[in-house]
Parts: C-alpha cells; structure tokens; sequence
C-alpha cells in the first residue's frame, strides 16, 4: 500500500487529524506520528508504547558478572602467587572487578536494548520530511491506491499545511 | 520568576546549529592555539620516551608528581556529566536542560584525558599493556587483580565506555535535525549517524526511558570510580596521610565540587562563545550556585574529618607530613591558596543571590575552585610521598620539570580542543530537550488566567 505524509504546523490539528483518521477507519496501527520532540504521551491520540527495554540490562549484567567473575578467577588460579598466606582467591578485588563488569555489561545491554526497540538503525523508514525537524507534525499513514484522495481531503480538512504521496 | 524566552523550533535548530553550519574564524584560531599546547605536550612526551623518566622531577621518594596530581583532576572533572545529567534528569529538575550535553561531553573528554596521565607516568607506556590485559597465553603471566592497576582501568573503562554511549543515545534525535540541514558529503555522513531516526513516538519514548535508565546505571559507576581511584591510595600502608578510610567519600564529593564547577564555567564560556544567552540564563546559573554551595561544604566536612583524625592519632610521621603541608615554604601558600580557592572565596560570594547571577562572579568563583581543587590533590600527593620515611635523611622533595609542566598544559589545551572539534560537529546545548522544556511550559488557560502548565519558577 502507498505511504501518505500529511504535516501539520499546529499540533492541535495534528490531533485533530488522528482523530478524523480513526473514525475513518484507519486505527492505531495504520498510522504514525513524526515530531522533532517528545510529547506527552496520547497527545496524538496514539497508543501507549509496550517495550521490554527493562529486560535488557538484567541481561547484560548477568553476563558483566559471569564474564568479571571468570577473568578474575582464570587469572588467579593461572598464575597462583600465594600473599601472606591468604587463600588464591582474593575476594575483595574480585568484588570490585566484578562490580564494573556488571554494570559495564548492563550499559551495554541497555544501548543494545535502545538500538532494538527504537527500531534504529532503519535507513528504508518510508516517508519523511525535512520540515519535521522544524516544529512540524507529520503524520503517515498506508492507504489503499482508491483511497488516497479521501484521505487527502481528510488531511486538507483538518488543516494540514502540506500532503505528499509516496512517489509523488 | 524565571525569565522566559519562548523560541520557535525554527529559531531553536538555527541559533543553536549556527555554529555547526558555518564557523566564524576566531574559532579555528581558537582551535589552532589548543591544538598547540597539545602538540607541546605531545613533544614532550616525546622526549620523554627518548630520554627516559630522567627528564622529569620525580625522584625517590616523590615518585609521583604533576602526571597523577593531573590524573586526579580530571577524573574528578569527569564527574560533572553524571552528577548533572544523571542527577538532575532523575530528579526531573527543569534548569538541567541547557547543561546536560555539554556536561556529559566534558565527562568523556576529561576522562580520555585522564585515563592518558597513568600511561605517560608509566614512561614505557606499552608496559601497561602487561598490567592491564590479560592475555599473555604462551608465558603464564597474568594480570595481577589484587593490585589497584587492575581497578583503575576497569573502573575508568566502565565510566567512559556508559558516558560515551549515554552522549549517543541523546545525540541521534539532534544529528537527524542536522541530516535534514545539511547538503552534500555532510548530508550523507549526518544521514548515515542519524541511523534512520524519524522522531515517531516510540523512539521518543525510548530515548527518555533510556535517559533514565543509562542515569540510573551510571549513578553507581560514577561512585565506583572515584572511590577505586582513591583507594590507589588509601590501600597503601605505607605513605601516610594516605591510609584513611574515609578517603573514597572524600575524593567523591571532592570530584563532584570541582566538576560541577567546571560545567558552570564552561557553560559560561559557551554562552559568551556562542552567544547562547537566550538558553544558558542567570537563574541557571543562579541554581548551579545553590547546588554548589551544598556540594562544597559536605565537601569541607570530609576534608574537615579526614584532617582532624589524622592529628588525632598524634603520630609523629603524620604530624611531620601536616607540618610540611600547612606550615612550611613551599607548601604553605599552596595550601592557603587551597583552602581560600577551593572554599572560602567562592561559598561566600555564593551566599549573594547577585553573585550567582552574574555571569563575571560566577566564572571568576568556579575557576577559583579548579584552581583550589586542582592544588587539593597536589598537596595530597607531593607533601605525603616527602614525608613517606620515618628517618629525617629520607625526606625529600619535588620540583617539576618543563616537561611535566608542558604535558599539564598540553592536557587542558587537548581537553578543550576536542570540546571544540566536538562543537563544530554536534550541538553542545540538546534541541530536542530545549524544545520538549518549551513544549511543556507553553501556557495554559486557568479560568481567567494563562499560567505555564510545567512549574519552572524558582
């Protein structure tokens, strides 16, 4: 289905716009909002965002900790240099090695997990506009081939500035 | 009442990239003087590694000198990104907005440059690589974990790695304002670095739960790492005024005063660079005040503690290593410069509201700290490795030598170069958390009244 980019300069006929879409027939899924800052979250009517970002850096702190652990482990008992008297292993740097790793693989993780559910990279996204980064609402939407001017004059209707086709 | 100044998205992307699209040329001679003193601290170095460690005034017993006195201060300085960015964003304070970027990007700048100061001190630096990494398989030999030279990287290593990839994350939404600027080869590598962003409300929503959750995660890391870099000295037993347990707090909040105030100078110096006085305003700057005065005297009360238990052993070593930090040349004016910089002078000029709205007190007084701090790690260092014997023929002294002196230099005039390289390439102040602060502060319509829907008054 050919892609629709309607841009709003005022983001109160943006939300107008999703609303007319949705009585339209077009529901949450059918369409997308494009902003050059965050909003509230339901100010295009849009639905709340699921993720499972959280899962990410439990993830990558279990493996922090289980690749600190054995570096820190492999290397005593590789090279045993008996201090004092005091067992191989000693603990309280292994604890400090341990720490960083940990956190270090839940950073790491948590990008990954950014990257992931951002849906970054994606250099194939469909339509876009330079003028979204100037303060713009783009709004797209996929329309069936006989229904594009409908959706046109929707946008129109609702006060979009400018309506571009895909391959227009 | 905070002063504001509402800007279109329009002007937002053009007073703040300005810079980026076309610099003036003050900065490439600004450019090319940093970039000068790096090159002298580069030769140095040079000179260093033909001569040997030699051409230095580190001597038995002072056998570390300006190298980790430096090393020291720029880790502390790095502390400033987190303690803003992070800090500040959990606790959702609005005035954060213009600081963040600029103080996460100084946080990874100081702490390349940092992480630089053990590798020169080493004076073969690719002998590091021994004491670092383990991975000499065919002779048996293996790091030794036990040892602080092991932390020290782990802990640097974890912090750059999460503030580098904190600065990331919060860039892409600003390099896609910047893909849709821009034409040419420049278009193409901003559209390559954007990674496709469009701004959908996913990706918003992400980009703010992942400003939090990477804070959340880098808060514990930046405890971590000024706590194993002080334990580089207090698990030695053998130096005294070092062995104190009280010295990983200590050297925290120590980090925290210096680098929180190398953000307000900074933010001051790019405000009069960029002339960016409609973004970074007095009452920013009024608060970074207030913060400031609540860091610097917690502060004063570990350097008060640390101080006081240490004469309270009476021991002759630890009496004789005060001694020659407060009382004796050239110790002495060091340490009153110390104490009047890092304390004195600037909490009290912080008590004035007037003082922390003005833009001169407010540079004058945060660069009194760095100077204050910067002499803090000093006298921590020389004074104790003087004193470390216990007979009187085995005190000795320090005078650094031009090379040492040239790589500190050097290391200040890179530090500033690759915030100035990073300017010209990204925006320091983040558009999209300017505009997101605006959005929420546009007004809204209580019965006759049209007040701001986000409280951002003192």
């Amino acid at each position: 289905m050919p892609q629709m980019l309607a841009l709003f300069s005022d983001d109160q006929e943006a939300a107008n716009a999703t609303e007319a879409l949705e009585q339209a027939g077009y529901g949450n899924d059918n369409f997308d909002i494009l902003t050059d800052a965050p909003y509230p979250e339901g100010a295009f009517g849009e639905r709340e965002t699921k993720h499972k970002l959280y899962v990410f850096p439990f993830i990558g702190a279990l493996l922090g900790l289980s690749v600190a652990l054995l570096l820190t482990t492999a290397t005593q008992i590789a090279y045993p240099l008996v201090t004092g008297g005091k067992p191989i292993l000693s603990l309280p740097p292994m604890l400090i090695i341990s720490y960083e790793g940990t956190m270090l693989g839940a950073i790491i993780f948590t990008v990954i997990g950014i990257f992931f559910e951002s849906r970054v990279p994606n250099l194939r996204a469909g339509l876009y506009d330079p003028r979204i980064t100037e303060g713009y609402v783009g709004i797209t939407v996929d329309v069936a081939e006989d229904r594009l001017n409908a959706v046109e004059q929707l946008f129109r209707r609702a006060g979009a500035e400018d309506v571009l086709k895909e391959g227009s | 009442m905070q002063e504001r100044v509402t800007r279109t998205h329009e002007e937002i992307n053009s007073e703040l990239l300005s810079f980026n699209l076309k610099a003036p040329m003050w900065y490439w001679g600004l450019v090319g003087f940093m970039g000068t003193l790096a090159l002298g601290a580069a030769i140095s170095f040079g000179i260093m590694l033909n001569r040997g460690m030699g051409v230095t005034g580190m001597n038995r017993p002072v056998m570390w000198g300006l190298f980790l006195t430096d090393f020291i201060f720029w880790i502390g300085i790095s502390h400033a990104g987190v303690m803003l960015s992070a800090i500040l964003r959990l606790s959702k304070a609005e005035w954060r907005r213009p600081a963040t970027r600029a103080a996460e990007v100084l946080t990874v700048f100081s702490l390349m440059v940092a992480a630089l100061h053990p590798v020169v001190h080493a004076g073969r630096p690719w002998r590091v690589i021994y004491w670092v990494f383990p991975y000499d398989f065919a002779r048996g030999l293996w790091v030794n974990v036990r040892s602080p030279l092991v932390w020290d990287p782990a802990a640097i290593f974890t912090y750059l790695t999460g503030s580098t990839l904190f600065v990331i994350v919060a860039l892409i939404p600003d390099i896609a304002v910047l893909r849709d600027r821009t034409r040419g080869v420049r278009h193409k590598i901003y559209r390559a670095l954007a990674l496709g962003w469009r701004g959908t409300p996913r990706q918003w929503k992400l980009q703010i739960v992942a400003g939090f959750l990477l804070s959340a995660l880098l808060l514990p890391v930046f405890v971590s790492v000024h706590s194993i870099v002080s334990w580089d000295f207090a698990v030695n037993i053998g130096v005294e005024g070092w062995h104190a347990t009280i010295f990983a707090p200590y050297f925290v909040i120590g980090a925290v005063h210096s680098g929180v105030s190398a953000v307000v100078t900074m933010m001051i110096v790019l405000r009069g660079m960029f002339k960016w006085d409609k973004y970074i305003r007095p009452e920013h700057l009024d608060s970074l005040g207030r913060l400031l005065i609540v860091i610097a005297t917690a502060w004063l009360f570990f350097f008060f503690i640390e101080f006081t238990f240490a004469l309270f052993s009476l021991e002759s070593q630890e009496i004789a290593l005060r001694d020659l930090q407060v009382f004796t040349w050239p110790f002495w004016p060091l340490f009153l410069a110390f104490i009047v910089l890092g304390y004195i002078f600037p909490v009290s000029m912080w008590l004035s509201r007037r003082v922390r709205r003005s833009i001169k007190w407010m540079l004058i007084t945060s660069l009194a700290v760095n100077v204050g701090m910067w002499l803090e790690r000093f006298l921590i260092i020389i004074p104790g490795l003087a004193r470390k014997q216990p007979l009187t023929f085995d005190w000795g002294t320090y005078h650094p030598s031009i090379f040492e002196i040239t790589i500190v230099v050097g290391a200040f005039g890179f530090v500033f170069f690759l915030l100035l390289m990073f300017a010209k390439v990204f925006p320091l102040i983040p558009l999209f958390d300017i505009k997101e602060g605006q959005t929420l502060a546009d007004n809204i319509q209580v019965g006759r009244r049209s007040v701001p829907a986000l409280r951002i008054e003192e």
